[in-house]
C-alpha cells in the first residue's frame, strides 16, 4: 500500500513529465501549430516550403547535438546527410531504377526495402560513419577540430563524387520515391526534439556541457571528454543522417555537390542566428532563417507590391544571410535565443535537477552571468 | 631522370601555391588566432578585378588588359583594400571573441564576399587569360615545364626572402612576431595592436593577390568558387605544418603539393581521381600520429 507521500508523488507525476519536458512539448507544439494552420489554409506551394523548412530543422537539432552540447565547432556534418541520403537511395530505389545505372551487390541490386525500417538503416549507416571518423578527430578541440572535421568532408565528397558503380559519380541520382510530407517531416522534427533533450538531460549531456564550459575543469573531475564528444557526435550523425535521408525522399533526387559547403553554411547559419548554446535557439535559428530565405525566394523572382515589382538579383539570399550571420556574431554572439530554452510560466514543481554547469557557477561570480542563460531547469 | 625532373618541379609550383595561400592564412592566425576561410575569397576578388564588372556572360578584360607592372599593382592594392576592409568591418569587433567565434565569422564572410560577386559578374564561368606567353613550354628536350611553373616557383622564393627579412630586420616585423608569441604582453611593451593587425591583414591581402595573378594564369577561368579548393588544402597544410608557425605552414604547403605530385603519380589509374581523398585524410594522419603537426609552437598551448 502506498504512503502518503509515495501518493503524493504518483498525483504530481504527470505535472512533474510536463515540466521536465516542457522545453521539446512547447517546440513541438509550436511546429504543430505552424503546421496546422498551413494546412488549414490549403497552400499547397508554401505547404512544400514548410516541409522543406522542417527537414532542416532535423539537420539543425541534428548539427546541435553536437555543436551546442560539446562547443566544439563542425564544419563535416553534410558528410552524414549525403551518407544517409545515399543509403536511404541503395535500399529504397526500385530495382528497375538501381539495375539502370548502379553496381551494386545483390541484396540491395534485386530488392527495394520498406521506407521506415530503410531511413532508419540509412541513418544508422552515417551514424557509423561518425563513429569511426570520429575517434581520432574527437581527441582534438577548437579549430583543429573544426579543420578536421572540414578535411572528412572533403574526403567523402571527393570519394562520393568518384564512386561511380555506387554514387553515379557527380551526375544526379533520380528515381528516389517521393513519401516525404509535411506530417512525415514534423514527425521527425518531434523525435529529434525530444532525442536531442532527452540527451542533453541526461548524464552523457551534462557530462559533455560541463566540458563545453570549462575543458580543464570538467577533466579533472574525471569527465573522459573525447569519450562524451564521441557520443554526441553519433547521435548528432544520426539524426543528420535522417534529415539526407528525408530530403532525398522530398526531393526525389540526390547529388553530391548538394551536400557541400552550402548547406552547411545554411544549417550552420541557422543553428548560430537562433542560438547554439539551447535546443530552443536552433529551432528558432530554422524558423527564422527559413522566413527569411522565403521571402527572399519571392524577391528574386519578383514581388508585386501594390505598384511596383520588388526584385533583387540572384545572389543577395545568401549575401543577406551571411550579413545577419555576421550581425549576430558581433551583437549577439550567443544568438536570439542567448542559451534560454522556454521558461517554465507555472512556479516550483518538484525536485530541480540543475546543470553542474549552473552549480559550479554559483560559486564562481564572474561566470554567473554564463550559467544564468543557460537556464536550466 | 627527365619524368623525375618534371613531377619534382609539378609539385614545386603546386606547393608554392599552396604555401603562399597557407602563408596569409598563417600570418593573420598568428597574431589574431584567426584562421581565415575568406582568404580563398579575396584570391578570388583578385582573379575579378582583372574583367569588366558586368553579368554578361563573355568576360572584357579591364585591369587584366594593362601593361604588366601596373597590372600587378592594381590588383595587390585592390586585394589588399579588400584584406583591410574585412579586418575593420567584421574581425575587429571580435578582437576579443574566441577562434571559435572568429573561424564561423570568417565562414559567413566567404559566403558574404562570394555572393556579393554573384550579384556583379553573375554565377557562371567566365574566361579570362592575362600572360598566355607563360603557358608556353621551356624549350629543354623531354620535359614539358611551362614558364608559368618557374615564374610561380622564382617568385615563392623571393616572396619568402622578401618576408623572412620583413620579419627578421624591420621594427614592424620583430613587433609582428612578438604579438603573435604574446599578444598582451607585446601591447604591454608598447605594440600598437590595430597596426600590427592591419600590417599583418595587408600582407595576407599581398600574398593573396600573387597566389590571385598565379592561379588565374594557369586555369583561366573565374568562378565565384575558386578559392575554396586552394583555402581547403591550405588549411590541410597549416595543421598538418603546425599551427601558428609560419615556417611550418610553409612547409605544410610544399608537403601538401609534393604530396599531390606524388600520389597522382603513384596511385593506380583507377584510383587517381580519388587523389584528395589522400590528401585531406593528411589531415587525419597526422594528427594522429602528431597533433601539434611538423613543427610546434608553444605559445599556441592552451593555459589553464
Amino acid at each position: 500500500m502506498a504512503g502518503p507521500g509515495q501518493r503524493d508523488l504518483i498525483l504530481r507525476l504527470p505535472v512533474v513529465g510536463l515540466r521536465v519536458f516542457w522545453t521539446p512539448i512547447v517546440l513541438s507544439l509550436g511546429m504543430l501549430v505552424i503546421v496546422l494552420a498551413v494546412w488549414a489554409s490549403g497552400d499547397t506551394v508554401l505547404a512544400l516550403a514548410v516541409t522543406a523548412a522542417l527537414i532542416r530543422a532535423v539537420m539543425v537539432i541534428g548539427l546541435y547535438i553536437f555543436i551546442g552540447n560539446s562547443g566544439v565547432l563542425a564544419f563535416g556534418h553534410a558528410t552524414f546527410m549525403m551518407v544517409g541520403a545515399y543509403g536511404v537511395a541503395w535500399l529504397t530505389l526500385r530495382p528497375f531504377n538501381k539495375s539502370f545505372a548502379l553496381q551494386l551487390p545483390e541484396f540491395l541490386a534485386a530488392h527495394q526495402y520498406p521506407m521506415l525500417p530503410s531511413a532508419i538503416a540509412a541513418a544508422l549507416l552515417a551514424a557509423i560513419v561518425a563513429f569511426v571518423v570520429g575517434i581520432p578527430i574527437m581527441r582534438l578541440s577548437g579549430i583543429a577540430a573544426a579543420i578536421a572535421t572540414l578535411a572528412v568532408l572533403g574526403m567523402f565528397k571527393t570519394f562520393y563524387s568518384n564512386w561511380s558503380e555506387w554514387t553515379l559519380g557527380a551526375a544526379t541520382m533520380p528515381g528516389i520515391p517521393i513519401y516525404v510530407d509535411m506530417w512525415i517531416a514534423l514527425a521527425w522534427v518531434v523525435v529529434a526534439l525530444f532525442a536531442a533533450y532527452i540527451y542533453q538531460r541526461s548524464k552523457y549531456g551534462l557530462a559533455l556541457r560541463a566540458s563545453r564550459e570549462d575543458e580543464f575543469a570538467a577533466r579533472a573531475a574525471g569527465i573522459n571528454i573525447p569519450r562524451q564528444r564521441l557520443v554526441a557526435f553519433v547521435l548528432s550523425a544520426f539524426f543528420m543522417g535522417i534529415g539526407g535521408v528525408l530530403e532525398a525522399h522530398y526531393l526525389g533526387t540526390i547529388a553530391v555537390k548538394n551536400f557541400w559547403l552550402t548547406i552547411t553554411f545554411i544549417l550552420l547559419a541557422m543553428l548560430i542566428v537562433g542560438g547554439q548554446r539551447s535546443l530552443t535557439g536552433a529551432l528558432v535559428g530554422v524558423v527564422v532563417i527559413s522566413t527569411l530565405i522565403e521571402i527572399l525566394n519571392s524577391l528574386e523572382a519578383g514581388m508585386n507590391v501594390g505598384i511596383a515589382v520588388l526584385s533583387v538579383p540572384i545572389g543577395a539570399q545568401e549575401l543577406t544571410i551571411a550579413g545577419l550571420m555576421i550581425i549576430i556574431l558581433v551583437f549577439r554572439p550567443d544568438g536570439i535565443m542567448g542559451g534560454r530554452e522556454v521558461p517554465w510560466p507555472f512556479g516550483k514543481v518538484g525536485r530541480i535537477v540543475r546543470d553542474p554547469g549552473a552549480v559550479e557557477a554559483e560559486h564562481d561570480p564572474l561566470r554567473r552571468g554564463v550559467a544564468q542563460r543557460d537556464g536550466a531547469p | 631522370m627527365t619524368g623525375l625532373v618534371q613531377n619534382a618541379i609539378d609539385a614545386l609550383a603546386l606547393g608554392s601555391l599552396y604555401a603562399l595561400t597557407a602563408l596569409g592564412i598563417g600570418l593573420i592566425f598568428g597574431v589574431m588566432r584567426l584562421i581565415n576561410f575568406a582568404h580563398g575569397d579575396l584570391i578570388m576578388i583578385g582573379g575579378y578585378a582583372l574583367i569588366v564588372p558586368s553579368s554578361a556572360a563573355a568576360a572584357v578584360a579591364f585591369i587584366g588588359a594593362w601593361p604588366a607592372p601596373a597590372m600587378v599593382a592594381a590588383i595587390v592594392f585592390i586585394v589588399m583594400l579588400f584584406a583591410l576592409a574585412c579586418e575593420r568591418l567584421a574581425f575587429r569587433p571580435l578582437r576579443r571573441a574566441n577562434p571559435s567565434v572568429l573561424l564561423i565569422t570568417s565562414f559567413a564572410l566567404s559566403f558574404f564576399l562570394e555572393h556579393l560577386v554573384v550579384m556583379i559578374y553573375g554565377g557562371r564561368v567566365k574566361a579570362v587569360s592575362i600572360w598566355p606567353e607563360l603557358l608556353e613550354v621551356l624549350p629543354i628536350s623531354g620535359v614539358r615545364i611551362p614558364y608559368l611553373q618557374i615564374v610561380t616557383i622564382g617568385v615563392t622564393i623571393g616572396l619568402l626572402v622578401l618576408l623572412v627579412l620583413f620579419l627578421k630586420r624591420t621594427p614592424m616585423g620583430i613587433q609582428m612576431r612578438a604579438a603573435s608569441e604574446d599578444f598582451s604582453t607585446a601591447r604591454l611593451l608598447g605594440v600598437r595592436a590595430n597596426r600590427v593587425i592591419a600590417v599583418a591583414f595587408a600582407i595576407s591581402g599581398l600574398l593573396a593577390a600573387v597566389v590571385s595573378l598565379l592561379y588565374v594564369s594557369q586555369v583561366g577561368a573565374l568562378t565565384y568558387s575558386m578559392g575554396i579548393p586552394l583555402v581547403l588544402f591550405a588549411f590541410v597544410a597549416t595543421v598538418v605544418g603546425g599551427m601558428g608557425s609560419l615556417t611550418g605552414a610553409v612547409l605544410g604547403g610544399f608537403v601538401v603539393g609534393i604530396a599531390s605530385v606524388v600520389l597522382q603519380v603513384a596511385l593506380p589509374v583507377a584510383m587517381r581521381p580519388d587523389r584528395d581523398v589522400f590528401v585531406y585524410g593528411l589531415i587525419l594522419l597526422i594528427l594522429l600520429m602528431r597533433p601539434s603537426g611538423l613543427v610546434k609552437v608553444k605559445s599556441i598551448e592552451e593555459k589553464v
